[in-house]
């Protein structure tokens, strides 16, 4: 895909810290009016985002959870219970919900082909297509473009890899799992990253 | 002829515009816009128009911010297990389209009382399916299941679940149905306070000793004699507190001090009544008068010498009888004549002393109608536990199962908590006997974890 995207969101410089970021490696000022390309729009997105959940894992849960210092407990219903934290997944999605309060300009979401909570399944035709690319694609991200309600929207599909054994163990021992053989270094799911195109 | 239809016309759509817009604006009396009897819930208010149409123009953003202002934090208390967040994504754009499940509105529909059902609800029973309706692949146990079985007494509810996600069934699936010490929380920590006395004052004195000189035997009054322990004189609730000691006048003495007076120690509390169906109208300004709180659709039965009672605190609080059977259970029952209310005195719970006697039960505390629908709650505050009596009765009761871990699972197990609570025979005979059905989530819970394991 070659086209640019001229979404609000870069006209109007809304989500300003990717977005000015993204324009810089693009060479701001060379392409002035023109936007930026989706994808390098979304793939700036998604670095914050990966980061972010990486060190999440990494920093907090890994450090301080059961497998470490033990003063915390990541656990689905972290708020019924005491020391307890969000799992990454959560995380997560806790910034994918308070970027939506900011924000429609751009939206995102984890999901899988084998989700723990159905409800994180892909439901649109480009997820499961995006899904299954990025499942037999290694290192390969998906875009493609859809209709949800009156909106078109860009959509990106980023492999959501299991870095530590932690993810994987988790996942294979919860009760909710449909895919129990889940390994360090698998693609256990993906972050889909919506941008609304202007119609 | 054709003109003078035209001029009829004009005149009478400028009469309509102008009657309708004098009652928008100018008029107090609002009732020939109420487009429909509002649901039980809101009744008591639905001629403080402006509590819910905040802006005359406003559409749906508008009605929403009304419903979070108010019931916002009970729901993050609920940890609600269906925030208007989870749906801002488009992914969930044709699901909206059935239900647009980001505002409050779209289940629960205003000035419909004819077809709004429990909990305010004004949809058909079965909404869970659209979101859920594979849930018997995943669960056999819930194959088969009626569409709209799911919010069913004891199962799921939309929005508060604390006490029946599956984890929390899981961990609390033991226990015998009656625990061996059935604990009543103490009393609430406003009786620790202690009263700063208010610094010596001539006029002050005067003024209290004047107004009470009609009233020698004040100090014999439970209420007196409680407050007078913790500091306080007659002056702190008669005399505004706002008022420094020096500006007391005739004029500022309070004959009946209420629930402004009552606040300033009691803030939990007040804040917990004027919340509930007890002093939602007091809160909006208007006469809380019993015969005016009670709809004629509502479902219970109130006494009829009841009806000229102004509600405040001391309606349940009066000066002379403080023992917690006084305004826990009489002052209830002086209103509520229902039958789970007039059961009451026959039930295990009212004569629970009497019923542990030689058991190896026992109970720290008697039972009266408020350990139930006024709980004793704990907050934590600056790392300590600071108990305030909940005065909102609506908190733990609809749906009933808020109840469960707030109230009966102080003194029974979870298993018999859901099952008492979804017998609704045994609700109207105020518990007397045991549930007859048994729901069986905690059993389905503890197999599908059997089987994974
Ligand atoms: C302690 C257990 C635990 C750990 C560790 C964990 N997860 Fe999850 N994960 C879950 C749960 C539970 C959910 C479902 C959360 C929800 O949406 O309610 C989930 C959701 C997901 C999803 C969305 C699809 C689904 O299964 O619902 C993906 C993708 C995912 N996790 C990948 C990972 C990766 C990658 C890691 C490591 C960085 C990881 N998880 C670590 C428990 C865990």
């Amino acid at each position: 895909m070659n086209k640019l995207l001229k979404t609000k969101s870069v006209k109007f410089g809304v989500a300003a810290v990717v977005a000015s970021s993204a324009l810089s490696l693009s060479g701001c000022g060379e392409t002035e009016a023109k936007g930026i390309a989706p994808e390098l729009y979304t793939d700036s997105l998604f670095a914050v985002m990966k980061a972010d959940r990486t060190n999440y894992t990494k920093y907090v849960v890994k450090r301080l959870g059961p497998n470490g210092a033990n003063v915390i407990k990541p656990d689905e219903h972290w708020q019924d219970i005491e020391n307890g934290t969000l799992l990454p997944a959560q995380m997560f999605r806790a910034g994918a919900e308070a970027v939506a309060e900011m924000t429609d300009q751009f939206t995102y979401s984890l999901q899988s082909k084998w989700p723990i909570n159905s409800q994180n399944a892909p439901k649109t035709p480009v997820e499961t297509e995006g899904l299954e690319y990025i499942a037999e694609n290694p290192g390969e991200n998906f875009y493609g473009e859809e209709t949800l309600g009156d909106t078109k929207y860009f959509t990106a599909v980023y492999p959501d890899v299991a870095v530590s054994s932690a993810c994987s163990s988790c996942h294979n021992d919860h009760k909710d799992s449909p895919k129990t053989d889940f390994k360090v270094g698998d693609v256990m799911g993906g972050v889909i990253i919506r941008v609304p195109l202007e119609s | 002829m054709k003109k003078l239809l035209w001029l009829a016309w004009g005149v009478c759509s400028v009469m309509v515009a102008g009657y309708l817009g004098y009652k928008m604006t100018l008029d107090e009396d609002k009732a020939a816009l109420l487009i429909g009897d509002a649901s039980h819930g809101h009744f008591q208010i639905e001629m403080a128009c402006e509590s819910c149409h905040t802006d005359p123009f406003g559409g749906k953003e508008v009605l929403q911010g009304a419903c979070v202002n108010c019931h916002q934090k009970e729901l993050d208390d609920a940890h609600d297990s269906h925030p208007k967040k989870t749906f801002n994504d488009p992914r969930n754009a044709d699901l909206l389209k059935i239900i647009d499940a980001r505002y409050c509105i779209s289940c629960h529909t205003e000035h419909q009382n004819e077809q709004t059902h429990d909990m305010g609800v004004t949809v058909a029973g079965d909404y869970c399916y659209y979101c859920h309706e594979n849930v018997g692949d995943e669960r056999p146990s819930h194959e088969g299941l009626a569409f709209d079985s799911c919010a069913s007494a004891g199962c799921h509810n939309y929005h508060d679940n604390k006490a029946l996600y599956e984890s929390f069934l899981v961990e609390k699936s033991g226990g015998q149905w009656l625990k061996e010490v059935s604990r009543i929380t103490k009393a609430n920590s406003a009786a620790e306070l202690v009263f700063e006395p208010v610094s010596p004052d001539e006029n002050r004195a005067t003024l209290i000793t004047e107004k009470t000189k009609d009233h020698p035997d004040i100090f014999t009054h439970a209420l007196a004699i409680t407050h007078n322990k913790a500091g306080m004189d007659c002056g702190s609730c008669h005399l505004p507190p706002a008022l420094g000691a020096s500006d007391v006048s005739q004029q500022s003495w309070i004959d009946q001090p209420g629930v402004t007076e009552c606040s300033v120690c009691h803030q939990k509390e007040s804040d917990g009544f004027l919340a509930s169906k007890h002093g939602v109208k007091l809160a909006q300004g208007l006469s809380a008068q019993v015969g005016t709180m009670v709809s004629e659709h509502s479902k219970l039965t109130f006494s009829d010498a009841s009806q000229d009672t102004l509600h405040g605190c001391s309606t349940c609080h009066s000066s002379d009888v403080f023992a917690p059977s006084a305004s826990g259970t009489d002052a209830c029952l002086s209103c509520h004549v229902d039958e789970h209310s007039t059961n009451f005195e026959h039930s295990p719970h009212a004569n629970i002393e009497e019923n542990l006697k030689g058991s190896v039960h026992s109970a720290s505390s008697e039972v009266t109608c408020a350990t139930c629908h006024l709980p004793r709650l704990k907050e934590k505050k600056k790392g300590s536990d600071v108990v305030y009596v909940e005065h909102n009765q609506n908190l733990t009761l609809r749906p009933n199962e808020k109840m469960i871990r707030t109230v009966c699972m102080e003194c029974h197990n979870l298993s018999f908590s859901i099952d008492a609570l979804a017998d609704e025979s045994l609700i109207k005979s105020n518990f007397t006997g045991k549930p007859k059905a048994h729901v069986p989530s905690i059993d389905w819970a503890l197999e599908r974890t059997k089987e994974k394991e």
